[in-house]
């Protein structure tokens, strides 16, 4: 299947727009927009966790 | 054909398919030229890159780091009988114990009762670094002074600015953050027809340790990329520090004290005092963060600038100067720092990730060392190509789908 823009971005333009929200979010507010800062800037690590531990581990 | 052959060289010639199917978005011709846009941009920065994630992971947790070795000064209880604070005697024991030194600064911490002296052989720069002098913000009392700069954090905080070289060092460093941009850029670009095919996140492992870099160069890349563009361009921003300080003393700076300009310097400042008492009641819902001293480079010859910062963390960021004649006493003027001075306060926390506690500190970590694994997976598939690129080439044309796109 060859895929649209929209299929290929979609993912990678969620990410951008939580993190832009996150960056944002504790330079407005303390606690409540910290956490949301730190959830929403932490969701590319989960990602990146969730790639990583997909890899196959060698014995 | 020898476009063709080019082009294959290149990432997305696997699968090679992908490469035909861009006729219709993207011409061969675009994409090489995207290509090599992502390779030299990325080839240029990368090292000088990956000095500065090295460097900026300790310098994110630099007062931590700072507090460990040298440990805080104790602040001691305050009773109803301590006597209320006169930065009159505090500038004069301050200077009492450095003869022959100018006052540069005085600095207010933002989350304790600590404030600090700055004085120098000079009021100019150099040397940058002046002796500094911490006292407790509610007596006066002074603690030890600070060591001389140097030391672990010092030599990274150095490299990670201007590698020992002034405003030169600056400026090549924000060039090779412009040069990063450049990559993001172009990487986004070069991402799409690599990923017609698959999956978002696809690694593949199976095949060759190279694919399995180059997918994992990829979703790393593609997943991070906001926050490496936002740190890149602010970092962008921070090195132009010096100009930018520059355009406003010219600018608003001038503009604020031109009725000074032809009075003869001062021979000493007058009451420190007197000024922080006339900049609080100039700015009463906001504190004192920063006082420069007549004749430095944060004021004017004849004035005490000083610095007000209000209490949400974009406030706290953009201070606000408020003028005050150094001999009189008498507020001058009070504005909002112009945008161009804004912007670099304000890109200030989004590049250090000091504005939002521990955990965004810890965040920002992980997330430097992940630019680390791209800046390294970057410049393994570049040796690797170049070793492999006969054979690949070679693999690459027996696995088909070029006749087309010679034809095109």
């Amino acid at each position: 299947m060859r895929r649209g823009l929209w299929m290929i971005f979609r993912w990678p333009l969620l990410l951008a727009v939580l993190s832009l929200f996150g960056l944002v979010s504790a330079l407005i507010g303390d606690e409540g927009y910290d956490l949301f800062s730190w959830l929403s800037l932490g969701v590319p690590l989960v990602v990146t966790a969730w790639v990583c531990w997909r890899l196959p581990r060698r014995a | 054909m020898r476009r063709v052959l080019l082009i294959l060289r290149e990432p997305f010639a696997e699968p090679p398919k992908a490469v035909t199917d861009e006729k219709k978005n993207m011409t061969p011709r675009t994409l090489r030229n995207w290509y090599l846009v992502h390779k030299w941009t990325s080839l240029i920065s990368t090292i000088f890159l990956l000095m500065l994630c090295l460097t900026g992971l300790p310098l994110i947790f630099h007062e931590e780091i700072e507090h460990y070795f040298e440990p805080h000064p104790e602040l001691k209880p305050i009773t109803a009988q301590t006597p209320a604070i006169n930065y009159d005697d505090v500038m004069a024991r301050a200077l009492a114990a450095r003869p022959g030194e100018v006052a540069r600064f005085v600095f207010f911490e933002k989350d304790e009762p600590i404030g600090a002296v700055q004085t120098a052989q000079t009021l100019i720069p150099p040397p940058d670094n002046g002796h500094i002098q911490p006292f407790d913000a509610r007596t006066g009392e002074f603690f030890d002074p600070l060591p001389p700069p140097g030391g672990f954090m010092y030599i990274m905080l150095k490299l990670h600015t201007d590698m020992f070289m002034g405003l030169p060092g600056y400026l090549f460093l924000g060039f090779m953050g412009l040069l990063l941009v450049a990559s993001l850029v172009s990487g986004a670009v070069v991402y799409t027809p690599f990923m017609r095919k698959l999956d978002f996140a696809t690694v593949r492992t199976q095949r060759s340790n190279r694919l399995k870099w180059l997918d994992l160069h990829n979703v790393l890349g593609i997943v991070t990329l906001a926050w490496v563009l936002v740190v890149g361009l602010t970092g962008v921003i921070n090195t132009l520090s010096i100009p930018i300080l520059g355009l406003w003393q010219a600018g608003q700076l001038a503009e604020m004290t031109a009725p000074y300009k032809d009075q003869p310097p001062l021979k000493s400042p007058g009451s420190l005092q007197a000024a922080l008492d006339t900049a609080r009641k100039a700015a009463p819902d906001m504190e004192v963060s920063i006082v420069a001293f007549p004749g430095t480079q944060f004021s004017s010859q004849h004035h005490y600038a000083v610095f007000m910062r209000g209490a949400t963390p974009v406030t706290e960021r953009l201070l606000k100067p408020a003028l005050v004649d150094a001999q009189t006493g008498e507020l001058t003027d009070m504005r909002e720092m112009p945008w161009y001075v804004k912007t670099l306060l304000l890109s200030q926390p989004l590049h250090f990730g000091d504005y939002g506690g521990m955990p965004l500190k810890i965040i920002w970590a992980l997330l430097d060392v992940i630019s680390i694994v791209i800046l390294g997976s970057g410049l393994y598939l570049w040796l690797g190509r170049r070793k492999s690129s006969l054979e690949k080439r070679l693999a690459e044309l027996d696995a088909g789908g070029l006749v087309a796109e010679g034809r095109a």
